[in-house]
């Protein structure tokens, strides 16, 4: 079939629903439907995850940002309740800006990427590192310096999340227990 | 090539078979059960002793009149009950159900597929579970279907993270492999790794009563404040899945416990038996008496789920984020750290 392999007939029609499942989240109007869309769009990547043979990327995507991320967002929006009628309409001007701008945006990265020389990409059927055992090895020998880093950044974010989140000592009302 | 594709196929549709089948007389069991708790008899007139009670279940969930809501979002609204289903289904992929057949020299695992990251994808399954929920409750357009479905995806999302920790754990004493036939062979001589893992057994059983929506942590659905929960608009098959799922989903969380805790398809004294049968390694028998062990440890648990729900009331919204975050996780957190004392004691950890 056209001299392509099966894996790069895979790549091929992942990589194209991936791009429209990402431009279906921009163009479609109801907010719900947005985030299902993106959704879809994480799958695809996790299925390139696999292609790369990166079973362990791919399965932590889908917890971290199909199961996580986007359920507490889909939570947020159907709460919210928005739909087409109360949407606020941008203005023009505001429309038009914003467009001008990430042409801009398109243009600095093309420019950039032009000059960008071509790295040969080893070919990744047989590349064993994105396998659990490896990877942990990688991560808790040579990078475990960044590693508990990054945990350190995340358990401050918590921390910070849950000050933000907390109520005034001194809040009028007495906060009820049991509302949902 | 073709016959591992046969052979794939085959495995595929057994065990999607074996799922129907086993939510199917999960319900019959289910009233059963309920019945004999509560001095009754149950369904007894469909066949004899009810047994075709499933059947004429299924056939008057088809022949109901289907009605879906104007003013909800169609192609939604179909979605939920479709996904919910599936994810329950999926599961069972990853769950070994016997020994390895030998056939000619080629040996078949019992298992749809050996992933090396099994117990994470057991996971993730878990997560994208509440979308069919969520999906389904938002799309009805109907208030006390959105409080359901944010019951349950709030439920569900709290519930995981003791679950992940008690998997961990688990992990660590089992001698540190995600695949769940490497998990269940581990556990072939010596013992099942509830042993070594009581506590956090008790969290993930918890925690797998709260994920599949069953009493007492069946708040999505609660009847006496939100009507039907998540399924409220819902009538004729499309209730029936999302009713239906739930049991596929309490067989299977049954068979993860059994594989992960209580030694799947092995059993106390298995090698001696075989010997006294005269069976050697790979026969088919073994296979089957190994698959009646895991299937009599599912029924035990299912029968543990239906206990608990025709005995405990259901909780209170605020004692449900109580419990999950105030006491499993610290719980599950304490338990990987003795698991690790543990461990270093009994020489699975090198430092």
């Amino acid at each position: 079939m056209l001299g392509l392999t099966i894996t790069q007939w895979l790549f091929g029609i992942l990589s194209l629903m991936a791009i429209m499942f990402a431009l279906m989240v921009v163009f479609t109007r109801s907010p719900v439907n947005s985030v299902l869309y993106l959704v879809l769009t994480f799958f695809c990547i996790a299925g390139h995850y696999l292609l790369l043979n990166a079973q362990f990327l791919a399965v932590v995507h889908i917890v971290v940002y199909a199961g996580a991320i986007m359920v507490l967002f889909l939570f947020i929006i159907m709460l919210m309740n928005l739909n087409t009628e109360t949407e606020q309409q941008k203005h023009i001007i505001a429309r038009i800006i914003s467009g001008v701008i990430g042409g801009l945006l398109l243009f600095v990265m093309v420019g950039a990427l032009k000059g960008a020389e071509q790295i040969n990409i080893v070919q990744s059927g047989a590349s064993q590192i994105g396998l659990v055992k490896n990877l942990g090895n990688v991560l808790f020998h040579e990078f475990l310096f960044p590693f508990e880093v990054a945990s350190i950044l995340l358990l401050a974010a918590l921390v910070g999340a849950i000050m933000i989140g907390k109520r005034e000592p001194a809040s009028p009302t007495p906060p009820k227990e049991g509302l949902l | 090539m073709t016959a591992f594709i046969i052979y794939k196929a085959i495995m595929c549709g057994g065990v999607f078979l074996l799922c129907l089948a086993a939510a199917a007389y999960a319900t019959l069991w289910e009233r059963k059960f309920a019945a004999f708790l509560q001095d009754r008899k149950g369904p007894s007139r469909a066949g004899w002793g009810g047994i075709l009670q499933p059947v004429a279940d299924g056939v008057k969930m088809f022949m109901k009149e289907e009605i879906i809501p104007n003013v909800s979002n169609r192609s939604l609204f179909i979605l939920g009950p479709s996904l919910f289903m599936i994810t329950a289904v999926i599961t069972s992929s990853v769950v070994p159900w016997a020994k390895p057949v030998m056939i000619d020299g080629q040996v078949y695992d019992m298992q749809i597929t050996d992933i090396n990251i099994g117990v994470i994808y057991l996971l993730g399954v878990a997560s994208i579970g509440v979308y069919g929920i969520m999906i389904g409750g938002w799309s009805s357009n109907n208030k006390f279907a959105l409080l359901g479905a944010v019951r349950a995806s709030s439920q569900m999302i709290s519930y995981e993270i003791p679950m992940g920790i008690a998997l961990i754990a688990l992990i660590i004493s089992s001698g540190g492999s995600l695949s769940l036939k490497e998990i269940v062979e581990g556990q072939d001589a010596g013992f099942a790794n509830i042993v070594w893992q009581p506590l956090g057994f008790l969290i993930f059983f918890i925690c797998a009563l709260a994920e599949t929506n069953r009493a007492p942590f069946d708040l999505p659905e609660c009847e006496t404040e939100l009507v039907g929960g998540y399924h409220t608009e819902y009538s004729s098959m499309k209730l029936g899945l999302f009713l239906f799922a739930e049991y596929i989903n309490m067989f299977i969380s049954s068979a993860v416990m059994a594989t992960l805790y209580f030694g799947g398809y092995n059993f106390p004294f298995a090698h001696e038996l075989y010997e006294k049968l005269g069976l050697a390694d790979g026969s088919v028998w073994i296979s089957i008496i190994g698959f009646g062990a895991l299937m009599t440890k599912i029924f035990g648990f299912i029968c543990l789920f239906m206990w608990i729900r025709w005995t405990l009331p259901r909780f209170r919204y605020d004692q449900l984020m109580n419990l999950g975050w105030k006491s499993l996780l610290p719980l599950s957190l304490l338990n990987l750290a003795i698991t690790v004392v543990v461990e270093y004691f009994r020489g699975n950890i090198k430092f």
